[in-house]
């Protein structure tokens, strides 16, 4: 029978929380943590952000009725605890596929952490997870090339590959700068990287740097033999400056290009991407601007999540955090979203931080990139935890080598295959790591002077978003 | 200056070249770890001059279902009396990520 309208403010509960709901194969379903205001109660708050996130407003339309709102809205379906943190809980809300653009995760982002993040009824609010229903992945783009392409065209099989990020990140003129890039890449690197504030400043504009750096590509190449590449950075002031750019990468045949995705944005990250895959470019990606809003445990947007929307957007390498490094992430929490970015079906796994299944389909994986703070010392745990399928960078441990670039470059190959291939004997490479980079340096100068000079540094900071469980 | 040392740069051929050539225990090593993962061993050779190149010549078909590390060892062995003076590299074949496992240059050229 059809509703009557009766104007007026109801109680979100009445209408978005439904405890027997069973979510649907294609629903997107999010987990949300939320801190409620004093007084608002559990279920309230659950609804509350249900509504916001989809189809509510503060109070009643008649123009509701005439759609089907029962279809439309998104419903609260759990509340668990989070375990011992008592001022928050997590609710789980279920969306239909229908409130969603295909292939849009600026779309999905709009809703689910739009206006109800400045929401009254809630203290602070975190999107922890969203499962995105494999109907939905299938509208996307994804990764412009994927693992297994990558190292088809790179050439490169069966070991992490090694990369450096060019320092000083800004200052150098574009000639001297394509020379650290010929010294990392001649010592051994398979890629270098453009920092990700490298645009298009006064002291080295883009075009100058893209040659520069090409030459040594070929340069390096010619003089190993080996296949080699640098992340040429196109994140632009512009959509159509920033094509410009990658449009001027083809052209002089690089093999690959880089995008900061969060503050260059989601549109403009999608659409480099199937630029990238209709060019034959791989894709880079750095997360600057991430920390801002996954950092807190209370309130924004889990990491895991934005590298899920990632994968979705597209990018061939994602910066992953290191575990072992200058910047923040703890283990587990690291081991679940690098799942996330190279398998084809995550499970539900929450000693991982993973509260959904996610499948992906035959959606390509994406390259985790260990980037900062890290040196050969921190090679045998690097490979125990990313394993093969992995870039590992090395910024101030390769350019910090007394002997220079090519040393250094050459320290962290050396290191690199020599865990990969203790490691495949079958000997524990973490616990005897010490064993493994030592008895390598009998035959390379550049590691025995590599770690004479970084034994010491260790960075030991206590990580401030640990798994739910241990933050008190 | 006089302690710090020029880096003498050579060919080189990717995975593990970065290190000694290895022995025949080290590479019987690596292929136990292939097969282990239940990937196919195969093997390439070719001159030098065109390592740069994707493809080299096959020896053989890949050795699909192989399970002795010996035969594998073998045929390296093989290979390379047939063509001394070519690289000669063991490939694992990954059927199930459509890539190669590994690949290294086990006889240089």
């Amino acid at each position: 029978m059809a509703k009557k309208y009766e104007a007026g403010v109801k109680d979100y509960r009445e209408t978005y929380w439904q405890p027997n709901y069973e979510p649907l194969d294609s629903d997107l379903l999010a987990c949300f943590k939320i801190t409620p205001q004093a007084g608002v109660d559990r279920e309230e708050a659950a609804a509350a952000v249900a509504a916001e996130s989809s189809t509510g407003t503060w109070t009643t339309v008649w123009t509701d009725l005439l759609t089907d709102m029962d279809y439309y809205r998104g419903r609260a379906y759990r509340i668990e605890d989070v375990p011992g943190d008592d001022s928050c809980f997590y609710a789980f809300i279920a969306y239909p596929i229908d409130l969603f653009e295909e292939g849009s995760v600026v779309n999905v982002l709009t809703s689910l952490v739009g206006n109800v993040f400045g929401f009254k009824a809630v203290r602070a609010l975190r999107l922890e997870d969203i499962r995105f229903s494999l109907a939905y992945v299938m509208t996307c783009n994804g990764p412009p090339h994927g693992i297994q392409v990558e190292r088809d065209k790179m050439n490169k099989y069966g070991r992490p590959m090694l990369g450096c990020t060019i320092k000083p990140k800004l200052g150098l003129s574009a000639k001297n700068y394509g020379r650290a890039v010929y010294e990392c890449l001649r010592g051994g690197l398979d890629f270098t990287k453009d920092d990700e504030n490298v645009n298009s400043q006064p002291f080295m504009r883009w075009r100058d740097r893209f040659l520069f750096c090409q030459d040594a590509i070929e340069t390096a190449q010619a003089e190993t033999g080996e296949r080699k590449g640098h992340y040429l950075n196109v994140t632009a002031p512009s959509p159509e400056e920033m094509y410009e750019r990658a449009e001027f990468a083809k052209e002089i045949g690089t093999p690959i290009v880089m995008h900061d995705f969060f503050t260059g944005g989601f549109c403009a990250n999608t659409g480099l991407a199937r630029y990238c895959r209709k060019n034959g470019l791989l894709l880079h990606i750095h997360r600057a601007m991430h920390a801002v809003v996954d950092r807190n445990p209370h309130h924004g947007i889990h990491f895991r999540v934005l590298a899920k929307t990632l994968r979705l957007s597209g990018g061939d390498h994602m910066h992953s955090g290191t575990v072992v490094g200058k910047l923040e992430g703890d283990r587990e929490a690291t081991l679940g979203w690098i799942d996330l970015m190279r398998e084809s079906f995550i499970p539900e796994d929450r000693s991982r931080g993973i509260f959904f299944d996610q499948d992906w389909g035959s959606m390509p994986g994406l390259f985790p990139v260990a980037s900062g703070g890290i040196h050969v010392w921190h090679m045998p745990a690097l490979v125990a935890i990313f394993g093969d399928d992995s870039v590992l960078q090395f910024g101030g441990g390769t350019l910090g080598h007394p002997w220079g670039n090519a040393a250094g470059a050459a320290a962290n190959r050396v290191a690199v295959e020599a865990c990969v291939e203790a490691r495949n004997r079958g000997m524990d490479v973490e616990r005897e790591g010490k064993t493994v980079l030592t008895k390598a340096a009998e035959h390379s100068p550049e590691l025995k002077i590599a770690l004479e000079t970084w034994k010491e540094i260790k960075f030991e900071f206590d990580t401030v978003d640990k798994l739910d469980g241990t933050n008190r | 200056m006089s302690d710090m040392q020029d880096y003498k740069s050579s060919p080189k051929y990717e995975t593990f070249s970065y290190l000694p050539a290895m022995t025949p225990e080290q590479v019987k090593a690596q292929i136990a770890y292939i097969i282990a993962n239940g990937w196919n061993p195969a093997i390439e050779h070719v001159e030098p001059s065109r390592a740069f190149n994707y493809y080299w010549y096959m020896w053989k078909l890949p050795f699909f279902g192989e399970q002795s590390v010996d035969a594998v060892l073998a045929e390296l062995d093989a290979c390379k009396r047939d063509y001394p003076g070519h690289h000669v590299r063991l490939i694992g074949y990954d059927n199930y990520a459509q890539s190669q496992g590994m690949a290294f240059v086990v006889h240089r050229g």
